[in-house]
């Protein structure tokens, strides 16, 4: 099969749309005056510094605060109760209304914010925290995924579903349980499918906890002004924010105003509600601005990924056909349910892998426990996922005796073939994906594994993923009487090119210049509803509402030109137009447009015809080594390959892509956040280990396999976790090609695989 | 306690009352200099750089007063008259960042290491740059990019 991939340089067709085009805000990020809100202050602003559980699980018996309350320089020091007497119900969450603004009652989690202090610096806020002291009555803590599923410890008296998701309805007021969310899918006999298969093979996966940690720590500004409130936030959802802000308050939307300039960074850390609640309510007792800005280590506190647990049957038939596979996955959601039940479902939808398999079924469990909150981290929960199909995948080939990509080939979905769901697939390049790095990595080459104390290996490994479905977006387009443009949209740059993508939209669509259209930042006052800037949905959905959006104002200027008596044309010159129509330079044209998909819920069995409006999907391959001797393993070579239909900005997708692998890369080989006592005992760079520059694979290649996606703008859709899947589980094959063991639990540390070394050859590392 | 100190800040006099607890970012933040940025706090991450009498060093672990009487530079400092750095154009030209964050202590300490090295090679890069943490990990555009800047700076030397 020959792959046609497209490289950067290879051209386009059309002139905005696909070109390199530089970040529109390039200048300002290089010379160092890019706006964060980290870089914010107003005048009169209080600083928060939050005071936080040491108990993993406790009943808060007493709350000390007077001595702090002395401290020079402190205001305010508000616990839960002080935000109780003000605001009535104040929980929050997207999925669950079950966090509290600050400790209600009970303590979930070491770190759980208790109290705060807002004082005039903050080097007087954090001394002041200090001196605050609680009293718990200690209760004991469940920590384990599975554990949470039958253990008597509950984390949550009863369970408080948003009631904006149907599908959580039923668990509406149910007690004695952990379990936040059990998604299923039943597609076929299983049961009768094993029984007849060939060869049955059960595993079991596991993934660790581990934080996204964006360079930019979360950072949220509450500026209150008579009966409004404007939040300034590092958040990749401002629309999110501003309707579970006012619905905490009781307000209607347009009273509070939430503005997002650049972000440092997100990966899903900044989503939903981080420390937007708590500004809000500590600037409304105070009355003054509050700003509260994490620290590193907080952030390990905040937010995490998913530690899940995968088990996998899978039944294949004497031709190497997968037949059947059961999949059983358990999420840890820590204490707070944030988007984890979302996580749960919609990664569901692709547990079973991008394979053609006609009896499937899936449990999918959302858990609390008494860890900090889980929720999106770039890939939600897909890569989870990837990790525990694509590891048995290669497994299953090797005690078959198939070369792991015949394998794959033969399982593979095609288009119009329905996928576990029941939706056909469409627009999914996932045999290209693969093919192009089997061909990128010379597969079918002869492969010299090495002699001595270091062997070389090889894998490659494909997963795919369902968009978030179904979320809406809206744009503003805007054309001055000079002609220049302005877009208006909620979606969040927070450095995967959004603005710079949208303004080619709008520039390819008015025939003006990319580098002319502005791109005006989320401001809930002046910029539209948009879900929320997640799960790679931006380019096609937000991308659909700024080409609607373009569209009517192209016809709108059209319709202007008529009313100026000017004769009908394919294009004006905006300029002109409004010259024409008004006398001088004067007027404006806006153009909207708005998009949501369509999407169809699934049926008690997950049975859908349409779960997703497109689907993602990427292969990873990699060549590496492995120390006998240390169990270091050197990654040597990676090749990424992705489809995202027909890429708007090559070069930035391209970026996305190496990012997005390197980042999984860390995922696989060093992060991991560990826990004693259920406290975080590496919270810091010091100690959790993030890819550097000497981490990364001295040789690595990303491809955008030629596409076009239907319905999505000029053909593309989104890329910004797509170069995620691939990596672990092809590096845990690779390892196993080398030396012939297999790791099942992530990250793959030399310690483990030194472990697995010398347990297979008898001779056990001492614990 | 506080104490007067005087400093020249990207060439310019600067004189303030610096507080005995701040840092040298809580310094430049109260000059409006927001390119040295603390994101790990513990001299993990590289964001803070700044040049003090010309050596690099993490502005979260500098002390606001040891800044007295030194030449301190910083990012916003490398433009001039409006004509960016030959590294700061090599990042745009490039695509060497994402989120920005990380980018001006990058640019920092790839501009030193031009000043200190001719031709640097891919291991030289990497090794000068090994303190700075990229999240985004648009590390191999950052190598391109200093590679970049490195090859014109010598194409303009040799007109
Ligand atoms: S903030 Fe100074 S090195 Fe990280
Ligand atoms: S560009 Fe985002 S951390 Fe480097």
């Amino acid at each position: 099969m020959s792959v046609e991939t497209m490289n950067r340089n290879e051209g386009k067709n059309q002139p905005e749309v696909g070109r390199d085009v530089p970040r529109l805000e390039s200048r300002r990020k290089v010379t160092g005056r890019a706006d964060y809100v980290h870089n914010l202050s107003v005048p009169g602003m209080l600083h928060a510094k939050v005071f936080r559980s040491t108990v993993p699980h406790g009943r808060i018996l007493s709350i000390d605060t007077s001595e702090a309350l002395d401290a020079p320089g402190v205001h305010y020091v508000l616990t839960g109760e002080d935000i109780r007497a003000m605001f009535p119900h104040p929980y929050y969450g997207p999925a669950f209304h079950d966090q509290p603004v600050l400790a209600l009652d009970k303590v979930r989690y070491v770190g759980e914010p208790v109290a705060v202090v807002l004082a005039e610096d903050p080097f007087a806020a954090a001394d002041a925290v200090q001196m605050i002291v609680a009293d718990y009555e200690e209760l004991e803590p469940v920590y384990d995924e599975v554990e949470a599923v039958t253990s008597p410890v509950v984390v949550h008296d009863v369970l408080k579903p948003a009631g904006t998701f149907p599908d959580l309805k039923h668990l509406h007021g149910k007690r004695d349980t952990n379990v936040a969310l059990d998604y299923q899918l039943r597609r076929g006999d299983c049961d009768a499918a094993f029984s007849a298969a060939a060869h049955v093979f059960e595993h079991e996966f596991r993934s660790q906890p581990v934080m996204h940690v964006p360079l930019e720590p979360m950072v949220s500004l509450a500026v209150p002004d008579h009966d409004r409130l404007t939040i300034h936030t590092a958040s990749q959802s401002p629309s999110f924010v501003r309707m579970e802000i006012a619905r905490l308050l009781g307000w209607p939307e347009n009273r509070v105003r939430v503005m997002v300039p650049h972000l440092g960074g997100g990966f899903g850390a900044k989503l939903y509600i981080k420390l937007e609640a708590l500004v809000a309510c500590a600037a409304l007792i105070a009355r003054a601005p509050v700003k509260l800005s994490l620290t590193m280590e907080e952030q390990f506190y905040t937010i995490t990924k998913h530690a899940s647990t995968f088990r996998i049957k899978t039944g294949v038939d004497a031709d190497g056909r997968i037949t059947a596979r059961r999949c059983e996955v358990y999420w840890n959601g820590g204490a707070y349910a944030d988007i984890g039940p979302r996580v749960t479902q919609k990664s569901g939808f692709t547990a079973p892998g991008p394979y053609d398999i006609e009896n499937v079924s899936i449990d999918s469990y959302a858990l609390y426990t008494n860890r900090p909150p889980a929720g999106a981290l770039r890939g939600f929960g897909i890569p989870q996922l990837v990790w525990a199909y694509e590891s048995q995948a290669d497994i299953i080939a090797r005690e078959l005796g198939q070369d792991p990509v015949e394998f794959r080939r033969r399982n593979l979905l095609r288009n119009g073939r329905p996928q576990a769901t029941g939706t056909i697939m469409e627009s999914a390049a996932i045999h290209e994906v693969l093919e192009t790095v089997v061909e990128r990595l010379e597969w079918a080459k002869p492969f010299d594994r090495g002699s001595g104390p270091v062997r070389r290996g090889r894998a490659i490994a494909i997963g795919f993923k369902a968009s978030i479905a179904p979320t809406t977006s809206v744009a503003i387009v805007t054309v001055a009487a000079d002609g220049s443009a302005s877009l208006s949209i909620s979606t969040v740059d927070m450095g995967q090119g959004s603005d710079t993508a949208m303004a080619q939209i709008v520039a390819e669509t008015l025939g003006i210049p990319t580098e002319e259209v502005t791109v005006v930042h989320p401001d809930t006052d002046t910029t539209p509803y948009d879900m929320a800037t997640l799960g790679s949905r931006s380019t096609f959905h937000t991308g659909n509402a700024v080409k609607r959006a373009a569209e009517d104002a192209r016809e709108r200027l059209a319709r202007l030109a008529e009313e100026a008596g000017m004769p009908a044309q394919d294009s004006y010159a905006p300029a002109e137009v409004f010259r024409k129509r008004y006398g001088m330079q004067a007027g404006t044209v806006t153009g909207t447009g708005s998009y949501i998909p369509e999407y169809r819920s699934p049926d008690e069995d997950g049975q859908s015809p349409k779960v997703t409006p497109y689907w993602m999907i990427g292969a990873t391959g990699v060549e590496l080594e492995v120390d006998t001797e240390t169990g270091h393993v050197h990654v040597t070579r990676m090749v990424n390959a992705v489809d995202c239909g027909t890429p708007l900005n090559p070069k930035i997708v391209e970026a996305q892509i190496s990012g997005a692998a390197i980042m999984q890369f860390g995922f696989t080989m060093s992060e991991e956040m560990h826990f004693d006592a259920g406290q975080v005992t590496n919270a810091s760079f010091a100690d959790y280990k993030i890819p550097g520059i000497h981490d990364i694979p001295p040789l690595m290649d990303e491809y955008i396999v030629d596409a076009v996606q239907s319905g999505g703008p000029f053909g593309a859709k989104g890329v910004g976790e797509s170069a995620t899947f691939g990596v672990s589980p092809s590096i845990a094959g690779a390892i196993e090609d080398a030396v012939g063991v297999r790791l099942t639990e992530l990250p793959l540390t030399p310690e483990k695989v030194l472990r697995a070394i010398r347990a297979a050859a008898g001779d056990p590392l001492e614990d | 306690m506080r104490q007067h100190i005087s400093f020249n800040l990207n060439g310019r006099p600067v004189s303030m009352d610096v507080g005995a607890h701040e840092d040298a970012v809580d310094v430049l933040r109260r000059r409006n200099l927001f390119g040295a940025r603390e994101s790990c706090g513990q001299g993990l991450c590289g964001c803070c750089t700044i040049k003090v009498d010309g050596v690099p060093v993490s502005g979260c672990l500098t002390l606001g007063l040891k800044l007295d009487g030194a030449e301190v530079e910083t990012v916003e400092g490398l433009e001039r008259e409006g004509v960016l750095d030959i590294v700061q154009q090599a990042f745009i030209d490039a695509g060497a960042f994402q989120c920005g964050f990380c980018t001006p202590g990058f640019v920092m300490m790839a501009s030193d290491l031009l000043a200190r090295v001719e031709a640097p090679t891919d291991e030289q890069i990497k090794d000068h740059l090994a303190g700075n943490l990229c999240r985004c990990a648009a590390y191999p555009e950052i190598i391109a990019a200093v590679r970049a800047a490195a090859e014109k700076r010598s194409a303009h030397a040799q007109v």
